[in-house]
């Protein structure tokens, strides 16, 4: 095509005639995807006409009390465990990039030490920490106590699994902040030092925000996999969504209906979330059109 | 009179590499002095110990008679507080090569950054100050924009509106049009010369040389961490004493 229109060029300006292009043709594109809707038209298909779906089995569970409850705990579990990880994880952060070796390294420890062992195992360990101590105390260090309570009445297994989400939230948060802070180029922290700017102005008015284009997408991330992530405290007889549904179909036997239930939460939870992280990259990416 | 800039043999190491060998500089009110070098001569090493940037290992430097990043009692020196610290150099304006504008800030929040939050001045006073400064730069129009969306030589302009905006004793510029295309330096150093004609204290470390004959009072030239030579532009650009100095303007002219 490329030779015939060489060769057409000159007699189109001879002739005055405008040349027209001709984009290449993809037949195995074309044919790839004539495959790939023919798959989704299957799927699809069998999703309707399968009565084993039992779609009106979901269509009962999917707003039932019981599941919009887990739902609202499976909520309060990833906000706890994101907040309080994330708050603990810039702490971290912080340490690991100052430059008193004492502080980095103890933030590298946590690091290490959080990071490799499984959430599964963090989460029995604090669920069962009354085994270890069954009262903590609290008073001057190596000195005298002002009172002390009973470890399995100050960490219940709610407390235990949000705990044990946001100490191990804690270590990745860490490293995705310490990442974003090293991502925000040197020379803006010296320009804001040498305009006299106060340390902490400096860090949330002049780093942070300029951080976050970074964290954001990371952040995001976490979160999403920490929505799916709390369905491991179903192992501590914790009511949120996975745990839920289990109870449901074990005493109704409709296992599939309602895993689609659960299936169905999680979707639309994590599609709330990757909206809504869509706006925050868009305000963090001011100025930088 | 006391000097505005005053450092007496500075010394600073980077590792191994001795850097600044022992530089003496004197710099009264409204002086204009320009450093000149080959690269890798401590020039911007040397701005840079000015507001405490780079700590010196030995020798002092002082504004206006007054210590920089130390306290002297009796023949020892106490490193001062970052707070302190961070007080001086607000005397102090800095422009850098490649401006480090606040990228997510707009052009006026950039420049009301650090008076209201170093200076704690009121917001209404610092509206005032950034509208005239930015007016006094040529760039009253881009008040609202972000910096990503002006050209290099309108950056350089904001950062030098920011730097004023301390409304410092004294300007350090660290080659302030190197990061430039060649078409935008002019607009830069005509800002430079109007400071410079309204009595401005400023140091500039820089490569051009015509700024220099035709704005100095002291040019500066360093090589190897020490100041081989100063004085007038007419003494040390068309009568250089040092072979090394008049090596180096015979390569810049």
């Amino acid at each position: 095509m490329t030779l015939s229109g060489t060769q057409a060029a000159p007699a189109a300006r001879r002739d005055e005639i405008s040349l027209r292009v001709v984009p290449t043709r993809h037949p195995l594109r074309w044919a790839a995807s004539a495959l790939a809707l023919l798959l989704f038209a299957m799927a699809a298909n069998s999703l309707f006409t399968n009565p084993a779906w039992e779609w009106e089995v979901v269509g009962e569970y999917l707003f039932a009390p019981s599941v919009l409850r887990s739902v609202v705990l499976t909520l309060e579990l990833t906000a706890l465990g994101i907040v309080l990880g994330f708050a603990l994880g810039t702490v971290l952060a912080l340490m690991r990039l100052s430059p008193n070796r004492l502080l980095s390294s103890v933030a590298w420890g946590y690091v290490w030490l959080f990071r490799s062992v499984p959430l599964i195992l963090q989460l029995l360990f604090w669920y069962n920490l009354a085994l270890l101590y069954p009262r903590l105390s609290f008073g001057v260090p190596f000195g005298p106590a002002f009172f002390d309570v009973g470890t399995m009445d100050l960490i219940g297994p709610l407390t235990a699994a949000a705990l044990g989400l946001a100490l191990h939230q804690a270590a990745y948060a860490a490293e995705i902040v310490r990442g974003g802070l090293l991502s925000v180029d040197p020379g803006q922290r010296e320009a804001a030092a040498a305009l006299g700017i106060p340390r902490v102005r400096r860090l949330f008015r002049i780093i942070l925000p300029q951080a976050m284009r970074t964290i954001v997408p990371n952040a995001g991330n976490e979160i999403i996999g920490l929505v799916k992530g709390t369905s491991v405290v179903y192992i501590m007889a914790l009511p949120e969504l996975f745990y839920q549904v289990q109870v449901i179909y074990m005493r109704n036997g409709r296992v599939m209906a309602l895993l689609l239930v659960a299936a169905v939460w999680y979707l639309a939870l994590t599609t709330a979330l990757s909206a809504a992280q869509f706006y925050v990259e868009r305000h963090y990416g001011r100025g930088r059109s | 009179m006391t000097a505005m800039v005053e450092l007496r043999d500075v010394h600073k190491s980077f590792g191994p590499l001795h850097v600044l060998r022992g530089v003496s500089l004197s710099v009264r009110q409204g002086e204009v002095a320009v450093i000149l070098g080959p690269s890798g001569s401590g020039k911007s090493t040397l701005l840079r110990t000015i507001n405490h940037l780079e700590k010196v290992e030995s020798g002092t430097v002082e504004i206006e008679g007054e210590l920089l990043g130390y306290r002297r009692s009796g023949d020892r020196l106490h490193e001062l507080h970052e707070r302190e610290i961070l007080r001086q150099r607000t005397k102090i304006g800095f422009v850098f090569q490649n401006f480090n504008l606040f990228p997510h800030l707009t052009v006026r929040q950039n420049v009301a950054e650090a008076p209201l939050s170093a200076q704690r001045r009121p917001r209404a006073e610092v509206d005032a100050l950034v509208t005239r400064l930015l007016d006094r730069v040529g760039l009253a129009e881009k008040a609202g924009a972000y910096p990503r969306t002006l050209s290099g030589g309108q950056q350089q302009r904001v950062a030098i509106a920011r730097a004023l905006a301390l409304e410092p004793k004294v300007l350090l510029f660290d080659e302030p049009t190197s990061a430039l295309d060649p078409e935008l330096v002019g607009e830069v150093l005509e800002v430079m010369k109007d400071l410079a004609r309204s009595g401005t204290t400023m140091l500039v470390v820089t490569h051009e040389i015509g700024f220099a004959r035709e704005v100095a009072d002291t040019v500066v030239f360093m090589d190897a961490g020490l100041i081989l030579e100063q004085g007038p532009p007419s003494q040390v650009l068309d009568g250089p004493r040092h072979e090394r100095t008049r090596a180096f303007i015979g390569k810049v002219l």
